[in-house]
């Protein structure tokens, strides 16, 4: 159990270059390895934080484009169907003009047919009531009648107002105008006297008298002078009443188109 | 029965003797130089490595940690000589495993010597962090009373250190030897296993003080003496 001291000497020397050849191949490049790859680590790890900071910037940058490309979107979209309203309402009101202005062509249209129509059938109508009364009228028609229309016709005259007789005495000019006397039948020379005497009366002159015969007037007598008519005729009657009629149907047919309107509105 | 290995002379002529204690120290020189050189030849930096470069790795890194741990702020400049004390500790006594190998650590030249070392090593490191004088004074601390016990401290505890590794190594031996001639087949596998533990954890022991010990003269030669304030009133 002693010491040796040459051992103990040597040991202490052993120690001390063991202590220089492990700090030389051991520790040293153990240790470099380990800083050298922290360091490594460490560098990856900045390296991985500027790509994340990039990346996250990227993203960043990636999100606003995202919003701002769906703010687009929406306004464009927005504008889109701002725009689809406002084309469809335009398109609408075209229509509507459209089909209110044909509407109401065809309303004239239908108006006019109707008008046409109407006034055909009232024109046929009048025509035919007027030809079986003028062929009533016609075959009743002889000269007995005659002579109660030249009666009917002085009486008139006679029994025709102020300004009536004034006007035929203004129409009258006494040296160049000549009265005539159209008659359905050739009159007898005393209802011509007849005549020629009360139209003498009512001018207070003396004149003389053109007699013609005209079928048309069916049955009557009628004067005239310088545009100036006066009689008595069935053939008058049947004018003045289709007249009216005419004017009556007329008056309907303007009637109609507002009810029409008022209808559709 | 050898009681050392240096008790086992190979060669002597007169002063100098190449005993077994001598001749094994120089065969663990040998296998941790040439493992080491071998094991660090091809080291890689990247992410991974081999696993014996782990293995190195590991151990380094794990006595670094130690170092910084008891409380020296750069162990590197340590590891040297702390690293070195337990990895020839270590092997020196984990070869015990090995037929008809004695640990030179069952030597008390061997402990002596490690001893003697760390004791030159505390002033060593002292006076290269704080300078001469600054390691002197901490002789003083916390007075000048404390220097023969200061002094006292620094033999005794490098007696202890020298007797403690060699007492358990040495002792771990003797055990095993008695056991092999009463009971020659179960128990010396149970106290070899068992000398395994005891021999780390001696290393461990032994590396642990010597940080100790210079992390305390360190510290010691860099408190700086508190001022004195005077209080008026």
């Amino acid at each position: 159990m002693d010491i040796n001291w040459f051992t103990v000497i040597a040991q202490i020397l052993n120690f001390l270059i063991l202590v220089w050849l492990l700090k030389k191949f051991l520790y040293k490049p153990i240790l470099n390895a380990v800083n050298e790859r922290e360091k490594k680590i460490t560098d990856e790890l900045k390296h991985a934080d500027i790509q994340k900071a990039d990346a996250q910037s990227a993203q960043d940058d990636f999100k606003k484009k995202n919003h701002d490309f769906d703010a687009h979107k929406k306004a464009l979209l927005d504008k889109a169907v701002d725009d689809v309203r406002i084309e469809k309402q335009h398109l609408m009101d075209a229509a509507k003009k459209d089909a209110k202005a044909l509407g109401s062509k065809l309303d004239k249209a239908y108006n006019e047919q109707q008008e046409q129509n109407s006034k055909e059938v009232s024109q046929n109508i009048q025509g035919q009531v007027f030809s079986i009364t003028r062929k009533a009228l016609a075959d009743i028609a002889s000269i007995g009648l005659e002579e109660q229309s030249v009666a009917a016709f002085i009486k008139n005259l006679k029994a025709a107002s102020k300004e009536e007789k004034q006007q035929f005495i203004d129409a009258f000019t006494p040296n160049s105008s000549t009265i005539l006397i159209k008659s359905a039948f050739d009159l007898p020379a005393k209802q011509q006297d007849e005549l020629t005497t009360s139209i003498n009366e009512v001018l207070s002159s003396k004149t003389s008298l053109t007699f013609k015969t005209d079928p048309q007037l069916i049955s009557g007598i009628e004067l005239s002078t310088n545009g100036y008519t006066m009689g008595w005729s069935f053939s008058e009657y049947l004018n003045a009443l289709q007249k009216t009629i005419s004017q009556d149907i007329k008056a309907n047919v303007t009637e109609q188109p507002k009810i029409l309107e008022h209808v559709n509105s | 029965m050898e009681l050392s290995p240096d008790q086992t002379i190979f060669w002597q002529n007169g002063f100098v003797t190449i005993n077994l204690t001598l001749v094994t120290t120089w065969g663990i020189m040998l296998f941790l130089i040439i493992s080491a050189a071998l094991l660090t030849q091809n080291l890689k930096t990247d992410i991974h490595i081999s696993r014996w470069q782990c293995f190195l790795e590991m151990i380094v890194t794990g006595i670094n940690g130690q170092i910084e741990e008891v409380g020296l702020k750069n162990p590197s400049a340590y590891i040297g000589f702390i690293g070195t004390l337990f990895l020839f500790i270590g092997v020196a006594n984990i070869g015990i495993i090995l037929p008809g190998y004695t640990p030179p650590t069952a030597s008390l030249s061997t402990t002596t010597a490690l001893a003697i070392c760390v004791l030159l090593a505390v002033p060593f490191y002292g006076i290269g962090k704080s300078g001469f004088l600054g390691y002197l004074k901490s002789y003083l601390q916390p007075t000048w009373i404390m220097l023969p016990f200061n002094i006292i401290s620094e033999v005794s505890r490098t007696l202890a250190l020298a007797i403690r590794l060699f007492g358990n190594i040495m002792s771990g031996g003797m055990i095993i030897a008695i056991l092999l001639s009463i009971a020659p087949f179960i128990f010396p596998v149970v106290m070899n296993a068992l000398g395994l533990l005891t021999g780390t954890v001696q290393a461990y022991i032994f590396s642990i003080l010597a940080t100790v010990y210079i992390a305390a003269a360190i510290k010691n030669s860099n408190k700086k003496e508190p001022k004195k304030v005077k209080i008026t009133t």
